[in-house]
């Protein structure tokens, strides 16, 4: 049974941006935890993310190739998951909860300090490529809301923070 | 979707009334069977449940006494004996308005400008479920449409999200470029960027979106509205399957096909080609008036008596893409002994093979319906998807009876979709594939043995051979695997309805052979215990390839014919709707023609033999006669003549004047020609018809009738007549609203759609209510035996091949415009060693040199074929073929030779082509 591999049917390849070997060990790995390649695409798109940033097309066509899936069934993985950047994304990305508690402890008001502060909306990245802006619906830390995640770092109760400050050691120490 | 045997009937409750149902199904499906109106959008009855749409809730109730009940998906629901539900219950009714109302949030109003409105699901279903006032004012989600080819138009914002198009796209058909991208209210149906849809079957995404997401795009190019369309019950002409279609014509232009329910055969989906090549019938160079040798036109009488005039001392060659009355009004204007088959040598090798087998008892040729349900099948090298794309869909579906064998195991019922998948994961039936490179198969295949053809035979002996001692032995298997042989020869052996499939179309005669050997030892093996026959699926090449060598004596071939003009013997030639360059060698067909007095054609396009005629004359095409056409399983069906034709192009039966009517030449064919005595029985039972009257080709709405020509004269017409059908050209009358075996359109009250089917079948998936459509004519006689092993090819040279495309291979459909835009030109497939040492790169000019000819084409390398043989692949270009013979030589061609090969081959779609290419 064809189990290992998948096969295509279609002449979908062609040339196509090249994984590194960092990135092909580390899937390969991956590999080695699941019962089918199909299963690895999301963590292979995971691997080319964090060593690129994003997914580019390119990266997407390769990372298909390399794992034999079709390239429209991987792409719609890539979609389905918002944490899955299709664009390019600033050196930072900031998660901002936009969800119920977070809301009713005033989060609106705080992004527009953000949004002032930085000069982007959801979904923008700052012009010296330093931060992106995302909304997510929940981060787990409601009893210390709004919160967002900057990076891999979370940042809790923002009414009280001083935004400029949290935003200034991205700039400058973390780059 | 499965196997329609010994159902276990069971009494539910519905709305108070008690209904028998089948007990192995959902609620939904026996609703509709039961002709009951509820509403659903994601089920599909040929992909079963997912449960994703909500739509088609209903009320449940636990026993006699429950007043509450539950609301339950009934598409989601077993039954079971003794239940009670209600469609009707107000809770069940509201929370179905509540669904659909949701559902339509974002989408358009723009059914007067959409090409599904007028017979779009979702229009029905959502007046069925009663929403008809929208109460939401916010911003709807928009999205960017894509470019998808020449056949498909997008427009996404219509979507309602209920996944029916991957789910046939890719888990049914196995396509690959179109995914679910995305979520929530933003979820995408399209392809990873913008392109052709790469599918053979692309074309079912318009009848199975439930709305105007799909739509046709030549249809959309020259609209019509559903209501505005004539139409009559029709056969695709593409291949010699025989899918049942249902044409629409408006201003005497063929607008589109769509499919037409056969229980047996294509069921609900039809192939691209079958859907978009049809284009050549408003071809501009359409022959509309007889002409003479200087293109001078004749008056029709004139024509007709010069053709009677030549037909004493003249031989026919018929035509296996005209059907049985055209070819034996031939064979009777100039006799049984003087009438030949068209098929190329080899063609003609493999139909005597094919008849042959077809009269043996220990074989039994399947419908589509019997194919899917082999549970092991062996292709010897026949490339299905290219010669009988809806026969590769159905093995596509055989393959998945593993699935159903673990689902059954873990008692899930077969239309459980997700849940049998689930389970399944990778395990599949077993196929096999014996080709000549990769094809379009293989992601379902076990594994596919490659060899050069005469190799693949030798294999296939062997494969016979180690199934049954009886068989005669290859040496050296073969040159096979031993153990991958032994592998297959045990699946096969193991399996309780295995299949062989071969076919005419790569002309190799002992593959077919090989066939009849491997189907025999399987049967043999079987023992005295099961002597039921074995499944041995052998494909004719062209509509009406089986129907012709029916009706012509064993030694008339096109080759004799070519020999009686050569040497003297036969004066003049008579040909009927087929172009003799692609049948036989250049050289020889000059010969005859040359030699030969008088020369007639009757066609329906100019082509190469047209133009050697003294007197051409001109035939109506498939949609505007009445013919029947015999398939690959010896299954005669009636072509409904759609609209007529307004040049003075005839059915060729016409011309030949040996018959007043349709009806004449029919019963004169089931008379005259013993194969064919069962024919009559396709003709349909029209006692029933009220007042012995007309059925209207057009539905009661149809417009314009009075307007239509009054630009020409503002004095309406007499409508015109039809003395041969039960049909006429109008809309008066009374439709045949019970009927889908007459009526192409079916159409119930508040079932404006396709989906209205369900209202004409025995219950869902079965027959239409009149029955199955067509007659086996195929009698069961004399068994035969075992076929002796073929002797070793001492030839040096490369092995010449046909190579197919869907695409491009069959004659008419080549000339439609939409299937030109997805031709790939003439072209020489090789392997990549061959390549290497004859100094040719993929896409290079190539010259192929023969026999008897030499010719220019394309070189087109691919990574999976084995060296020692060469794919030649015409396309639409005037190449000798049969000139070229068994072995062909290879050099790189002058360098702007590939300069005239300008469609280049970016339209292939092989999964083979080699690095860097």
């Amino acid at each position: 049974m064809n189990t290992e591999e998948n096969q295509l049917i279609a002449s979908t390849t062609v040339a196509a941006d090249y994984l590194r070997e960092t990135e092909i060990a580390e899937i390969e790995h991956e590999r080695t935890l699941y019962p089918d390649a199909r299963a690895v695409g999301l963590e292979a798109l995971k691997i080319v993310q964090k060593h690129r940033g994003w997914v580019s097309d390119e990266s997407l066509r390769a990372v298909a190739e390399y794992l034999r899936l079709p390239i429209a069934e991987l792409e719609g993985v890539a979609t389905f998951f918002n944490l899955i950047y299709r664009r390019p994304v600033g050196r930072n990305v900031i998660l901002y909860c936009n969800s119920v508690s977070c809301w009713i402890m005033g989060c609106e008001q705080v992004k527009d300090k953000i949004a002032g502060e930085l000069g982007i909306d959801f979904g923008e990245t700052t012009t010296d490529g330093n931060f992106t802006l995302i909304p997510v619906p929940c981060l787990g830390d409601c009893d210390r809301a709004p919160v967002m995640m900057v990076g891999p770092d979370q940042h809790r109760n923002l009414d009280r923070a001083d935004l400029g400050a949290i935003f200034a050691q991205y700039r400058k120490g973390k780059e | 979707m499965t196997t329609m045997t010994e159902k276990t009937k069971v009494e539910i409750i519905i709305d108070d009334v008690a209904y028998q149902v089948n007990a192995d199904s959902n609620l939904l499906q026996e609703c509709l069977s039961l002709g009951l109106d509820l509403p659903y959008f994601c089920w599909h009855p040929c992909m079963g449940s997912v449960g994703a749409c909500r739509q088609c809730a209903v009320k449940q109730y636990r026993n006699e006494e429950d007043q509450d009940g539950l609301l339950t998906m009934a598409c989601m629901t077993p039954v079971q004996p003794g239940a009670r539900i209600s469609i009707a219950d107000p809770q069940a009714v509201d929370f179905r308005a509540g669904v659909i109302e949701s559902l339509m949030i974002s989408h358009p109003h723009d059914c007067p400008v959409c090409e599904e409105g007028g017979e779009c699901h979702l229009q029905d279903m959502t007046l069925m479920s009663g929403h008809n006032y929208r109460r939401y004012d916010k911003k709807k989600v928009t999205h960017r449409n894509q470019y998808l080819g020449p056949f498909i138009n997008h427009e996404m914002n219509r979507c309602i999200t209920c996944y029916r198009c991957v789910r046939f796209y890719s888990e049914y058909a196995g396509g690959v470029d179109l995914a679910a991208q995305a979520a929530h209210h933003h979820t995408y149906f399209g392809r990873h960027e913008e392109g052709a849809l790469e599918s053979e079957f692309s074309g079912n995404l318009v009848e199975v979106c439930p709305t105007g997401v799909f739509t046709d795009k030549i249809f959309s190019e020259r609209y019509s509205r559903k209501w505005d369309l004539q139409t009559a019950p029709s056969i695709c002409t593409g291949c010699g399957v025989g899918c049942n279609t249902a044409p629409g014509e408006r201003y005497g232009e063929l607008r589109r096909i769509v499919n037409r329910y056969h229980s047996e055969l294509n069921g609900y989906f039809i192939c691209d080609r079958g859907r978009f090549g049809t284009g050549y019938v408003n071809h501009a160079e359409r022959l509309q008036q007889p002409q003479d040798a200087e293109g001078k036109t004749l008056d029709a009488e004139t024509a007709a008596a010069r053709l009677r005039e030549i037909a004493g001392k003249a031989i026919a060659i018929g035509s296996p893409r005209a059907g049985n009355e055209a070819n034996h009004a031939l064979r009777k204007l100039v006799g049984e002994a003087n009438f030949h088959g068209g098929f190329s040598a080899a063609e003609q090798a493999c139909m005597d093979e094919i008849v042959a087998f077809a009269g043996d008892p220990a074989f039994h040729n399947p419908s589509i319906r019997e194919i899917e349900q082999a549970d092991a099948v062996l292709v010897l090298g026949e490339d299905v998807t290219n010669t009988a794309p809806r026969i590769a869909l159905a093995l596509r579906q055989s393959v998945r009876n593993r699935a159903y064998e673990l689902a059954d195991s873990a008692r899930i019922p077969h239309w459980q979709d997700a849940a049998v998948r689930e389970i399944a994961q990778h395990e599949r039936s077993p196929l096999y594939l014996f080709a000549t490179g990769a094809t379009r198969l293989d992601d379902v295949a076990e594994a596919s043995v490659i060899d050069t053809p005469s190799g693949l035979a030798r294999q296939a002996f062997a494969l016979a051979h180690r199934i049954h001692a009886d068989a005669p032995a290859a040496s050296g298997d073969g040159g096979g695997n031993a153990a991958q042989l032994d592998q297959i020869a045990e699946q096969l052996a193991a399996a309780k309805r295995p299949l062989i499939v071969a076919g005419a179309g790569n002309g190799q005669v002992e593959l077919i052979r090989a066939a009849g050997n491997i189907a025999r030892a399987l049967h043999k093996r079987r023992g005295n215990g099961e002597r039921k026959p074995l499944d041995l699926c052998l494909l004719t090449g062209e509509v009406n390839s089986m129907g012709l060598h029916l009706l012509i004596r064993p030694e008339n071939s096109l080759e004799a014919a070519l020999e009686k003009l050569a040497s003297g013997e036969a004066e003049n030639l008579i040909v009927l709707e087929n172009d003799l360059y692609r049948r036989a060698p250049h050289a020889r067909v000059d010969a005859a023609l040359n030699t030969a007095r008088t020369t007639v054609a009757l066609d329906l396009l100019p082509n190469r033999t047209t133009a050697k005629a003294d007197l051409v004359l001109p035939v109506t095409a498939f949609s505007e006669q009445q013919a029947t056409y015999v398939n690959y399983e010896g299954r005669a069906q009636l072509a409904w003549q759609v609209h007529r034709n307004h040049s003075a192009a005839r059915p060729a039966w016409q011309w030949t004047g040996e018959f007043a009517h349709f009806r004449e030449a029919l019963h004169d064919c089931a008379v005259s020609a013993p194969a064919m005595a069962r024919l009559v029985e396709v003709l349909p039972d029209t006692s029933h018809l009220p007042g012995g009257g007309k059925l209207p080709r057009q539905p009661e709405r149809y417009s314009g009738r009075t307007a239509m020509k009054a630009n020409l004269n503002v004095h309406e017409p007499k409508q015109a007549q039809d003395p041969d059908s039960a049909l006429a050209f109008s809309m008066e009358g009374v439709p045949a609203r019970r009927d889908a075996t007459l009526l192409a359109s079916p159409w119930a009250p508040q079932w404006n759609s396709n989906q209205s089917i369900s209202k004409f079948q025995d219950e869902i998936n079965g027959p239409l209510r009149q029955g199955h459509g067509g007659a086996l004519l195929l009698e069961r006689g004399a068994g035969g035996g075992f076929h002796p092993v073929p002797e070793a090819d001492e030839a040096t040279g490369i092995e010449l091949t046909p190579a197919r495309q869907i695409f491009g291979s069959e004659e008419l459909s080549a000339r439609s415009e939409a299937i030109r835009k997805r031709m790939s030109d003439a072209y020489v497939a090789i392997s990549p060693g061959i390549a290497a040492g004859h100094g040719l790169t993929h896409g290079a000019a190539v010259s192929v040199r023969g026999e008897d000819a030499s010719i220019t084409v394309l070189a087109c390398v691919r990574g999976s074929m084995p060296s020692g043989v060469a794919a030649l692949h015409a396309s639409d270009r005037e190449i000798d073929f049969h000139g070229l013979g068994a072995r062909v030589s290879l050099a790189p061609a002058a360098g702007d030779a590939a300069v005239a090969l300008d469609r280049g081959l970016g339209e292939l779609i092989v999964s083979d082509l080699a690095q860097g290419s």
